[in-house]
């Protein structure tokens, strides 16, 4: 045995395997896992991971879309695309149905976002399901640098940051009483540029705005808004043509574009590397809500 | 033999990056902890232009005249508020030779619970210490739980030196006391580092106030430690997370990429824990302990002909053996003897106490066990004076942080090995069987601090194997 095959994996094998082993414990041990999969490109590396964790055989649990009714339809198509292509049947939660019915009242703002949580933990209930993956990654925002790989959710889906169970070595504990579930982040010690090495690497398909294209958008507080139908310009904004790509696909009427030429995801890389403002500030307005927007809306159940 | 980018995985894409390596800060409450995580992420630009504005306006609103880099940690509303940190927080950074996972642990609540989570799956221990106090009780505390956790490297950040002019005097003693007390303590590998976190000396950058310290910055130490997991060099054990057998069912379009496989596909998926695999090694199935040989190492990505530890694969055996989850595919050469009574250091975590006769459950690997507290012999005195171990103080039960010695009784063999030798399978939890809480971390085999005297040599370092190994 010479040292050079004693040296040790490298980031991205490691980070994958990792994820793989995680991925596998839940379906070992929960009797009703589900997956989030909006089609961005973290839950799009998850769902790579669970078809890698489960070759040869099929990925044993469903996937579950909370579907603001503003997504960008690029990213609706590809979603489809993916489902297809990785073989997981695909649930799908409307918020747009809730504000119909009345179950939910659309917000002065028009953000749709603070709203998936009713229909998620309703799909979750009525799912009967004890686990839910989700694509959250620690370095997203500071609220996410404390949350446990397995983080528990009492009844009302409430997540408690000051009552975590410690989680040591790679001894997950998913146990929990009736009517709680877990949510699990196969994605906690990765960070974006770690997500873009690995869809580079593995050659992932990813929605085509997270690269670049031309868009009419307007500069409205800090942050370049596309023009859509959700999100019309308002009296007195300029609307200029750019090249522009998104860092987050989220709800329309709350995520912005940055001004990019990166066409491949080397490219993006290459940008993501050097890139001075983090994704969540850069592009999701509900964050800004407040100093505490993410922590309170996890706490209420949201991811 | 081929090409060592092909060995571990046959997807080259995935192997010429930079490593991965884990650390654990430790520290008490005002030496500066915090400035030193925040000068680590500035210094390698891992902290981006609205971060930097939003800590800007808070130090400003504080009165401060220039950024407050502790700030950049500033996690839970709870904690901003009350101006402590709770609970363990894991920060990344990276630069173009390693990526950095920081398990950043607070110094004073909760300590004991804090620092062993980290420690769990660190590399290497940040221990800070003032230049102004020394070695105090949480340092010696901090470190015997580290040599406890047998994290392999702990470097010494000897911080605020600027504090004292900058003295290598001050630095030489506390140095000093440091290493005696690491010598006590069985601590191998330590590295101690002049710095000022708050002026930037040392961390990243060279300081030429400190011309009479020439070892690397804590960057630079990071960046070169030896990252060569001693698991790696270890026997194999890989616990099995589930039998793979395919029932044939339609294959996706992706699965076109990977390998076909035929009808009666039979494998085993799991992580390596520690050792590698080759095809046609021998290997023993526990707890049942039938032999046999492994016939390929299966991934996606294609066959293997090494795997390592920390690589989830799958495993095809040679022959019709019985294997389930929760078993462990061991090397034969000392493989650990499966048993129902084991002895094993408790760290308890949680609020409610243990007592004698208390009924728990126990997570190894992939199985877990009913399992009932047989007796308590004894809660660590971390009080101790340098140049001498922490003993054991008799006690009746355990409560939050305390660091125990505990006999459980199991109601099936777990093949558990010694903690000293093999951290991860050495390794289980205590859970709550009502509600499933995570009640204490357990260490299997003799406690290392207790055994051995102050200033023992170096021969002393190694221990026979003795707690959960083989037939005797």
């Amino acid at each position: 045995m010479t040292t050079d095959q004693l040296r040790p994996l490298t980031e991205l094998q490691a980070l994958e395997s990792e994820s793989i082993h995680i991925i596998r414990e839940v379906a070992a041990t929960f009797s009703s896992p589900i997956m989030l999969f909006s089609g961005g490109k973290d839950s799009v590396v998850m769902l790579h991971l669970a078809a890698k964790a489960f070759w040869p055989a099929p990925i044993p649990f469903g996937l579950l879309h909370v579907d603001t009714g503003h997504n960008f339809p690029e990213v609706l198509q590809f979603r489809d695309e993916a489902v297809e292509f990785y073989g997981a049947p695909l649930k799908i939660a409307s918020v747009q149905d809730y504000i119909e019915d009345g179950r939910l009242r659309e917000r002065p703002d028009g953000t749709r976002n603070p709203l998936q949580t009713l229909p998620l933990l309703d799909a979750i209930t009525k799912g009967g399901h004890d686990a839910v993956f989700g694509g959250g990654r620690r370095d997203e925002e500071r609220a996410r640098a404390k949350e446990r790989v397995f983080s528990m959710r009492d009844e009302f889906g409430q997540w408690d940051p000051r009552n975590q169970r410690p989680e040591l070595w790679s001894l997950y504990n998913g146990r929990h009483l009736p009517g709680e579930h877990v949510r699990i982040f196969p994605l906690s010690n990765w960070t974006e540029l770690d997500v873009w090495d690995y869809i580079a690497a593995e050659k992932i398909s990813v929605p085509t705005i997270y690269y670049a294209h031309e868009r009419h958008v307007t500069f409205r507080d800090g942050m370049w808004i596309a023009i859509t139908e959700v999100t019309p310009a308002r009296p007195g904004e300029v609307v200029e043509l750019h090249s522009v790509r998104y860092r987050t696909v989220g709800d329309m009427s709350c995520t912005a574009a940055v001004l990019s030429a990166a066409s491949t995801a080397h490219d993006v890389i290459t940008e993501v590397g050097l890139s001075k403002i983090t994704e969540r500030g850069a592009t999701r307005a509900d964050d800004r809500l407040s100093e505490a927007a993410m922590e309170d809306r996890k706490r209420e159940g949201y991811f | 033999m081929p090409q060592r980018s092909s060995v571990l995985s046959p997807n080259a894409n995935l192997t010429g990056g930079r490593t991965l390596l884990r650390l654990a800060t430790a520290g008490s409450v005002d030496d500066g902890k915090s400035t030193l995580v925040g000068r680590l992420l500035f210094d390698t630009n891992s902290v981006l232009a609205d971060t930097l504005d939003h800590v800007e306006q808070v130090s400003k609103r504080r009165g401060l005249d220039r950024a407050d880099l502790a700030l950049l940690t500033d996690g839970l509303r709870a904690e901003r508020e009350q101006g402590i940190t709770i609970d363990v927080a894991y920060r990344y950074f990276a630069t173009p030779a390693r990526k950095f996972i920081l398990a950043d642990c607070p110094g004073h609540v909760q300590y004991t619970r804090n620092t062993v989570t980290g420690s769990s799956t660190a590399d290497v221990i940040v221990l800070l210490v003032d230049a102004r106090k020394g070695v105090i009780e949480q340092t010696r505390r901090h470190l015997a739980v580290a040599s406890l956790l047998r994290v392999p490297h702990v470097v010494l950040v000897v911080n605020k030196i600027d504090l004292v002019d900058y003295s290598e005097d001050v630095f030489t003693a506390i140095a000093t006391d440091f290493a005696l007390l690491a010598r006590s303590l069985g601590v191998l590998d330590t590295h101690c580092i002049p710095v000022s976190a708050t002026e930037g000396d040392n961390v990243v950058t060279r300081s030429h106030r400190t011309p009479w310290y020439d070892g690397p910055t804590v960057l630079g130490y990071l960046e070169n430690v030896d990252d060569t997991r001693l698991a790696v060099g270890s026997e194999l054990r890989f616990p099995v997370q589930h039998v793979v057998r395919p029932q044939s069912a339609a294959r996706a379009p992706w699965a076109s990429r990977a390998p076909e496989v035929n009808g009666d596909y039979r494998g085993y998926a799991g992580k390596i824990e520690s050792g590698r695999v080759r095809p046609g090694d021998e290997i023993v199935v526990l707890p049942r302990g039938s032999h046999t040989l492994v016939e390929a190492i299966d991934t996606p990505d294609g066959p293997l002909d090494l795997a390592v530890a920390g690589q989830s694969v799958i495993i095809r055996l040679n022959s019709d053996v019985d294997v389930s989850r929760g078993d462990v595919l061991a090397a034969t050469d000392a493989p650990p003897a499966p048993i129902r009574d084991i002895t094993a250091t408790v760290c308890w975590l949680a609020e409610r106490d243990l007592t004698n006769g208390a009924r728990v459950l126990v997570q190894h690997g992939t199985s877990i066990t009913k399992a009932i507290v047989k007796s308590i012999e004894g809660v660590l005195d971390l009080d101790f004076e340098s140049g001498t171990v922490p003993c054991w103080r008799p006690t009746a039960t355990l409560t939050l942080n305390d660091i125990g010695r505990v006999r459980l009784a199991l109601a099936s063999p777990l093949p558990i090995d010694s903690y000293r030798e093999h951290r991860a399978t050495g390794a289980f939890i205590i859970v709550d069987d009502a509600d499933g809480w995570t009640l204490g971390a357990g260490l299997a085999g003799s406690t290392p601090l207790t055994a051995r005297t102050a200033f023992t040599t170096q021969s002393d370092q190694h221990y026979p194997a003795q707690q959960g190994r083989g037939p005797s």
